[in-house]
Order: structure tokens, then C-alpha cells, then sequence
């Protein structure tokens, strides 16, 4: 901090032009400093595909491109569901169990006879209400975000294996399963064609609409002050409880959205659908470049980090000889060197 | 000078919290275009003033009227839609976000697609422009500029909202002489454009540079309202400790005049010692079998000296020699490792500990430098628990009684004989005597003096003058955060002495220490 010491009221004004010019260097690279750990996933993202692409083959055609995003949609949502927690510097262990509780309560509904529309609504207001209730336990009962998640958690769990143990299929005819109608958007030689569905589109304007809020809405930059300083937002005058409540409710509310988007396209829910993908969400945020410890990150690095760990399960496969067991353990170490980095960079940037 | 009425006025403000009154039935009035200071000595109740305007805490009785009309504000947010914004003395900004967002947050420009960003950026530029800080790039990231200008940075955010009312909780207490000018500067100007500025300061000399009237507390009642023209230093200082000049004057010290060889190699010798923010770098002796000591008002920096000697807080600039060997102290188990024990003025949070029981905080510090792998043997427990317990005249005498349940006065002999008990040859005792009754200080005091007389340099810090007067050999004056004076006792030495040295203590005056001797022997 010493070094920009500059400017009093009074200026000083009397630096040599070469001063300046460090100055203004040092001033680029701290301003853009939050964004590097971003960029660093981009850039370890554009690495994967070349390796893979030079290694393997096949991976910057249109049909990896269409799976890589179809079957990573639900990932992506929960990812910007967390982003928005962990920018508060919350968390939130409940996601998975969420999605299996409504996906499970979706499907029985659906089977039952219920419209479409109707259902979908349903599934998306479980997650909701998940979310809220963790967002009450934090902010009015003073539980911390993890014990209050993970009490949601393992509620969620149980209501999902309360309702059904086996797993639920839902008919090939339900309209619900049109959410995952295939449409081709460019035709390719055989069967080399960029395919999407209409959860991938679900997906995009959840990112759009993410980044929006985060960006462009008070509240948006409340969520960021509260993740820098809770207590400094609070003096500011800012809606503390109510922009923390929302953050809960948003992530509840986009696990709902997961689980729609995720049995539409498999047409089959369990109980014990979605374990760990909490877990998966908090790592593609991380590697997106997100702070555990909140204020800084952004939506698209979140994305970044879905689709880092998807086309890691891509090249895994195939490869081949790498046995399926690695692939946590592999995921594991891209998420050490993550916040390894970013460990460095905070220190550089607190001196 | 014709008086507007008040835009603030508060009428039999009273503020309980269990076991204390914190404010009881206190009157305080703003005016538009004034800057008026709010003094009294820490816990005198002025950050409950404060937080009882700004409706952080709620009053118990009395009223608030705002611009001639009662208001009950619930909340930051609601003050600041009354007019009212605070600065507090940690900056409350956050250190992620632009300089420009941070002035802006909450009023941020919005248009069809949500923020406009570049206007947001431009109405920062101009609300920091009013501050004279129009020059600062809206976009660098807040942490990438000075505390000092952060803090005119937390101005114009609340200039943002025009505020009326502004309040400046201890805004300067980080930063250095210039930095003060330039938020004093800051601080006329908006006064000039009618704003009624609220100062908080512990430092003397900035008080009466910048406030055109005073408002005193002490222990949460009212004192009076001045025109700081009109009350000298002298008498604002009797006013906020609460002495007559009379009764200060006529105590005397009981302390023979003794002659002490100091030429020897001293205990402990501090040169240059401090550390950026909390003291200036000062230089001490200590001796053996000598008490010593500092006086000052609250936030003189008297603690942090303490702190630095003990190894609580890191020095980083000066030296320190233990019997003339050059010591490094970064940590207080290198101040145990030296027989330094520290004693801290907040009993209850850093003393302490509630649920133990008497034994147990007796031997925690004899514990703690044993390490806990090697636990004392009960026979060694009871030895130390019997001799301190007795020797300090701890009541109830039941070791097992949780110490929460002992008045403070006994909480205290515990703490204190958890310190001998390391055998100590320097003690550092911070208000040891703060909030207990006439009996047990007594008691307090005299272990004291036979702990010196027994070999130990002990350090005594204390609120109470005439305490200080009457125990130590040397009295070592602070204010503003550094050593402005020492004196050597004698027999007519008074606690109105150490007050005219604070009070002398002007601003450009005296800038390097005066040493005063009243004997003509140093």
C-alpha cells in the first residue's frame, strides 16, 4: 500500500514520469488482480481442450461441444446459484439433496397425473422453500451457513428416501421430458452436429440473468459488500438480512431449477440422486476464481469451472487408461492448485 | 453569534444495559454549521451517544428531535434517510470493491439496463470532487489507497446521501499530522456549507484546532456544553476525569524521596521503542525494585507501551535490552521467557477465564509456561493455590469456586497472583484497580509496594492519578500515543503536576519530550 501512498487532498504531484509509469502498471495489475484467478481458469480451460484435442482428438467438434454442454446444464446452475452464497462468504452443503428431494417429489407428481406445468413449478418451489428456510436458520437464528445447510441437507436427503428408496421413472410421453428435446442448431458431416436442448438454454439465461443481478441491481453489489464486510455493509446502510436471504433463496431456488432441467434429460430420479454435487458446485466456483471467503468472483468463472471438471470427466474417458478412481483425486488436485493460487494473490495483494 | 436552532437535539437520554447505565438522562444539542466535539475518557459513553442517534441501539427514555421534530430511528439505513451518516473509526468500507462503487454503494445510478455504470462512476467523481479529491481514478480497487484518504472516501459517501448531520467517530486515531490537516481542511469546508459535524478525539490537541464547542460525559452523565474558547485545557481535563482542580491540587504523594541509583544498568531498557498507529517510539528504563508509573488519559497510548513491553503487540521499530543484553520480545511467550508478566486492563475478556474455577486461573500462566504437556502435580497446584490465595487475602477462600462468582476486586487479587506466581521480575499492571471496591484497591495497592520492595520492577498504569502519584517512584506521561514527560516522585509531586503536563502539552509547543524534574536530579 505504501507505494501508492500519493495523493493527499493536497496532491503531490511532483513525480518523475517514470514514477508514473510504474505507477500506472502497478494500478492495472492490482485493478485487474480479482479477475486473474478467472482468467487462470480460462486459460487452464482452453489448455484442457488442446491437450485433449492434440492427445485424443475429437474434442473441438460439435458433438463433444453439444455433450459436454448438455449433460454439465444442471452443474452450471447450481454453480451460479453457489457463486451468489459464496460471494457473501456463505456457503451452502444442501444443493444436492435438494435436487434429489425434488426430483423425486417431481417425478411421483408427474406419474400421479399432474400437469406438466404444474409440476415443474412445484419442483422449482421445493428448492425455494429449501432455500429460504436456510436462509431464516442464518440470518434470524444466527446458525452458521454451514450447520444450517447442512441440517437442509440431510432433511432434504431424508424427505427424498421418505418418499421413495427405488427409482422413479417418469414415461417417455411426460411433457416434462420435451425440456430435453434435442434440436440441432448446425448440422454437421454424420453425426458431428452441435445439438442443444432446451435445458442448455435454461442454463445460458440463468447465467445472463446472474449476471445481471450481480452486476447491474443493488443488490447485486450488496451481495459483494457483504462478502468484503458484513459489518462495514451494515453501517453503510445497506439491506444486509434481506440481500443474505435472497442469496439462500436464489441458490434453493436454482437447485429446483437443476433438478427439472437434470430428470427431464434422464427421465429417472432416486433418492440418492445428486450426492457430492455441492461439492462439485463449491469446486467449480472455486476454480472459476470465486473467494471462499466472498466479495470477489464472477458468474462466468463459475461456468468456467462446471465445464473445467466436465471436460476433465471427458478426457478421463478418453483416455482410457486412466482408471475411473482417478478422476477424484485429479479434480482434487486442480482445486488445491486453485487455491493455492489464490492464496498467493490475496497475500500479494494485503501487503 | 446568533443562534439557529438545533438540527439535533436530545432531551433525558438514558441507555441501560445489564449491570450497567451506560448513558443516564444526557442532553445533547448539534446546531447546523458547527463542529462540536463529544469528550469524556473511554466508557464514559460517548459511542453510546453515538449508536443511541444513529439508531443502532434504542433509547430507554428521553427523546431525539431532528430538525425540531421527534424521531425514533431504527437502523443505519433510516439515519441516513434523516440526514444523519457516520464515519467511524474503522473504516467501514469494504476493501473488494472500486473506490468509486464504495462511495455509491446503495445509490448506485441506475437506468433501463440496470446500473449505469459510467454514471455511477461520474457521480462519484463529483461527490468526491466536493472533498477536494476529485482527482482519484473512481475505478482503482479502495485497498490500492491510503487509510487516510479512505477515510475521505467514507466522507463523500455520506456527503452522497446530503446529509445534515455528520458524524465522525475517532476519524483520526490512524492517521498521522498531515493526514489530519487534510481531513481537517475537509471537515471546515462542509461545516461552512451549514453541516453539523459530531467529533469524537481523544487527542486534546485536535480538538481544540478544529471544534467550535464541547459537549463532556462522564460515566455516562452529563457534564456540560462549552465553547471550547471559553473552557481551558486544564479545566476540560478535571471535567472528563471528574476532580476538582482543588482536590487535585491538595493531594500530595506519599512517597518518600529516595534516592535511587539509576546509573546502573536498569532491568529493562527500551530504546526507541513503537510500533506505526499506536505509540511513537519512546525510550524506557526499568528498574529493579522500582514501580513505575504511566499516566495519561485513556487512549494516550499508555496500554500500547504495555502491550509492546510484554510482547502482546510487535514492535517494529527500537530495541529492548534485558540486563543490557539485547532481547528480541515479538510474542508474550517471550515476554514470560523474560520473567515479563503482563496483567491486562480488560479483566473479563482478556483475564479471566469465568468458568474456571480459582485454582485453575491461578496456575493457567505457570501452566501455560510449562507447556501443557507437563501438567503441575496437585501437591505443586496446592502450594501455589495456599500461598497467593492467603498472601493476596483472596474471599471467599474456596480454590474451587468458579471465579465468575467473585467480586471483581477478588477477580483481580486472582489475576495478580496468577502473575506472581511466574515469579516475575518485571510486572506490568494495567488498571489493576479499575471498578473495585475501596478495601480490596487498598490491599491491591500494598501488594504492589511490597512486590517492589521485594525486587521486582513493577509498571503501574492507572486512570486514577493520584493512585499513580501515590505508588510509583517515576511517573512516565503519555499523550497522544507518546512519551511527553517523566517525572521522578518526591514529596511534592501532585497529581495537578502530571495534569498541567498533559494539558501544557500543546500542539506545536513541544514537540520533542520534556523531561521534568522537580527535584533538579536525573
Amino acid at each position: 500500500m505504501t507505494s501508492t501512498l500519493v495523493t493527499g487532498p493536497s496532491g503531490a504531484g511532483t513525480k518523475s514520469r517514470a514514477a508514473r509509469l510504474v505507477d500506472t502498471a502497478a494500478r492495472t495489475w492490482r485493478t485487474n488482480l480479482a479477475a486473474l484467478p478467472t482468467l487462470a481458469a480460462v486459460v487452464i480451460f482452453i489448455a484442457m481442450i488442446v491437450y485433449g484435442e492434440a492427445a485424443y482428438g475429437r474434442i473441438l467438434q460439435y458433438n463433444t461441444i453439444s455433450n459436454l454442454l448438455i449433460n454439465n446444464a444442471h452443474l452450471v446452475i447450481i454453480a451460479v446459484g453457489m457463486t451468489f452464497v459464496i460471494l457473501t462468504g456463505g456457503i451452502d452443503l444442501s444443493v444436492g439433496a435438494v435436487i434429489a428431494f425434488s426430483s423425486v417429489a417431481g417425478l411421483m407428481l408427474a406419474n400421479a397425473g399432474w400437469p406438466a406445468w404444474v409440476v415443474i413449478a412445484l419442483m422449482i418451489g421445493f428448492g425455494t422453500a429449501f432455500g429460504v428456510a436456510s436462509g431464516v436458520l442464518i440470518q434470524f437464528f444466527n446458525v452458521q451457513p454451514f450447520i444450517a445447510t447442512l441440517a437442509m441437507m440431510f432433511l432434504a436427503r431424508g424427505l427424498a428416501s421418505t418418499l421413495s428408496t427405488k427409482p422413479e421413472r417418469l414415461s417417455d410421453e411426460s411433457p416434462v421430458r420435451s425440456l430435453a428435446t434435442k434440436f440441432k442448431v448446425i448440422d454437421g458431416e454424420r453425426v458431428n452436429d452441435l445439438v442443444l436442448t432446451p435445458g442448455v438454454l435454461i442454463a445460458v439465461l440463468v447465467i445472463a440473468v446472474g449476471f445481471f443481478v450481480l452486476h447491474r441491481t443493488r443488490t447485486g453489489r450488496t451481495v459483494y459488500a457483504i462478502g468484503g464486510s458484513e459489518p462495514s455493509a451494515a453501517l453503510m446502510g445497506l439491506p444486509v438480512v434481506r440481500t443474505k436471504l435472497w442469496v439462500y433463496a436464489i441458490s434453493g431456488t436454482l437447485a429446483g431449477l437443476a433438478a427439472v432441467v437434470y430428470t427431464a434429460r434422464l427421465g429417472i430420479a432416486q433418492n440418492i440422486t445428486g450426492i457430492g454435487w455441492e461439492l462439485d458446485a463449491i469446486a467449480a466456483v472455486v476454480i472459476g476464481g470465486t473467494l471462499l471467503t466472498g466479495g470477489a468472483g464472477y458468474v462466468l468463472g463459475a461456468v468456467v469451472g462446471a465445464l473445467v471438471l466436465g471436460l476433465m470427466n471427458v478426457l478421463i474417458t478418453r483416455d482410457g487408461g486412466i482408471r475411473p478412481e482417478a478422476t477424484t483425486i485429479i479434480t482434487g488436485g486442480i482445486l488445491l492448485v486453485f487455491v493455492l493460487l489464490q492464496r498467493a494473490l490475496t497475500a500479494r495483494k494485503r501487503e | 453569534m446568533t443562534e439557529p436552532s438545533p438540527i439535533v437535539e436530545m432531551q433525558g437520554i438514558s441507555i441501560a444495559f445489564p449491570g450497567v447505565k451506560a448513558l443516564d438522562n444526557v442532553d445533547f444539542r448539534l446546531f447546523p454549521g458547527e463542529v462540536h466535539t463529544l469528550m469524556g475518557e473511554n466508557g464514559a459513553g460517548k459511542s453510546t451517544l453515538i449508536k443511541a442517534l444513529t439508531g443502532v441501539y434504542q433509547i430507554d427514555s428521553g427523546s431525539v428531535l431532528i430538525g425540531g421534530q421527534e424521531q425514533h430511528i431504527h437502523g443505519t439505513a433510516e439515519a441516513q434517510s434523516a440526514g444523519i451518516s457516520t464515519v467511524y473509526q474503522e473504516v467501514n468500507l469494504c476493501t473488494n470493491l472500486t473506490i468509486g462503487e464504495n462511495v455509491m454503494l446503495g445509490h448506485e445510478v441506475r437506468g433501463w439496463s440496470g446500473v449505469n455504470w459510467r454514471a455511477t462512476h461520474r457521480a462519484a467523481t463529483e461527490a468526491l470532487a466536493k472533498l477536494g479529491l476529485g482527482h482519484l481514478d473512481t475505478r482503482r480497487p479502495l485497498s490500492s489507497i491510503s487509510l487516510a484518504l479512505q477515510q475521505l472516501v467514507a466522507i463523500s459517501r455520506a456527503m452522497v446521501t446530503d446529509s445534515k448531520v455528520l458524524i465522525l467517530d475517532e476519524p483520526t486515531s490512524s492517521l498521522d499530522a498531515n493526514e489530519v490537516d487534510g481531513l481537517f481542511q475537509v471537515m471546515r469546508g462542509l461545516r461552512d456549507q451549514g453541516v453539523a459535524i459530531l467529533f469524537v478525539s481523544h487527542f486534546l490537541d485536535q480538538v481544540y484546532a478544529i471544534s467550535d464547542r464541547l459537549t463532556v460525559l462522564r460515566n455516562g452523565k452529563y457534564e456540560g456544553e462549552y465553547l471550547t474558547r471559553e473552557l481551558d485545557r486544564t479545566a476540560l481535563i478535571s471535567k472528563m476525569i471528574g476532580k476538582d482542580l482543588e482536590v487535585l491540587k491538595s493531594l500530595g504523594s506519599n512517597r518518600q524521596a529516595e534516592e535511587r541509583d539509576r546509573t546502573v544498568t536498569p532491568l529493562v531498557k527500551a530504546t526507541g521503542i513503537g510500533r506505526a498507529g499506536s505509540v511513537e517510539p519512546t525510550d524506557l528504563d526499568l528498574h529493579r525494585g522500582e514501580i513505575v508509573g504511566f499516566a495519561g488519559l485513556l487512549g494516550s497510548g499508555r496500554t500500547e507501551l504495555a502491550r509492546l513491553l510484554y510482547g502482546a503487540d510487535r514492535p517494529d521499530s527500537g530495541e529492548v535490552e534485558i540486563e543490557g543484553k539485547k532481547t528480541e520480545i515479538h510474542t508474550p511467550v517471550d515476554g514470560l521467557d523474560h520473567h515479563i508478566a503482563f496483567s491486562t486492563e480488560n479483566r473479563r475478556d482478556e483475564g479471566i477465564v469465568g468458568d474456571l474455577s480459582v485454582r485453575e486461573n491461578l496456575i493457567l500462566a505457570v501452566q501455560a509456561k510449562r507447556g501443557w504437556a507437563r501438567p503441575l502435580s496437585r501437591r505443586d497446584q496446592d502450594a501455589i493455590v495456599g500461598k497467593y490465595m492467603t498472601a493476596l487475602n483472596v474471599r471467599p477462600a474456596d480454590p474451587d469456586r468458579p471465579v465468575k462468582n467473585l467480586s471483581g476486586g477478588n477477580q483481580q487479587k486472582v489475576l495478580l497472583g496468577r502473575w506472581l506466581a511466574t515469579n516475575p521480575e518485571l510486572l506490568i499492571l494495567d488498571e489493576p484497580t479499575r471498578g473495585i471496591d475501596v478495601g480490596a484497591k487498598a490491599e491491591i495497592q500494598q501488594s504492589v509496594a511490597e512486590l517492589a520492595e521485594g525486587g521486582v520492577a513493577v509498571v503501574f498504569i492507572s486512570s486514577e492519578l493520584e493512585e499513580v502519584v501515590r505508588l510509583s517512584e517515576r511517573i512516565v506521561v503519555l499523550k497522544d500515543h507518546r512519551k511527553i514527560g517523566e517525572i521522578v516522585n518526591g514529596p511534592d509531586v501532585t497529581a495537578q503536576e502530571v495534569v498541567d503536563i498533559i494539558a501544557a502539552h500543546g500542539t506545536e509547543a513541544a514537540l520533542e519530550s520534556d523531561i521534568i524534574d522537580p527535584e533538579g536530579k536525573d
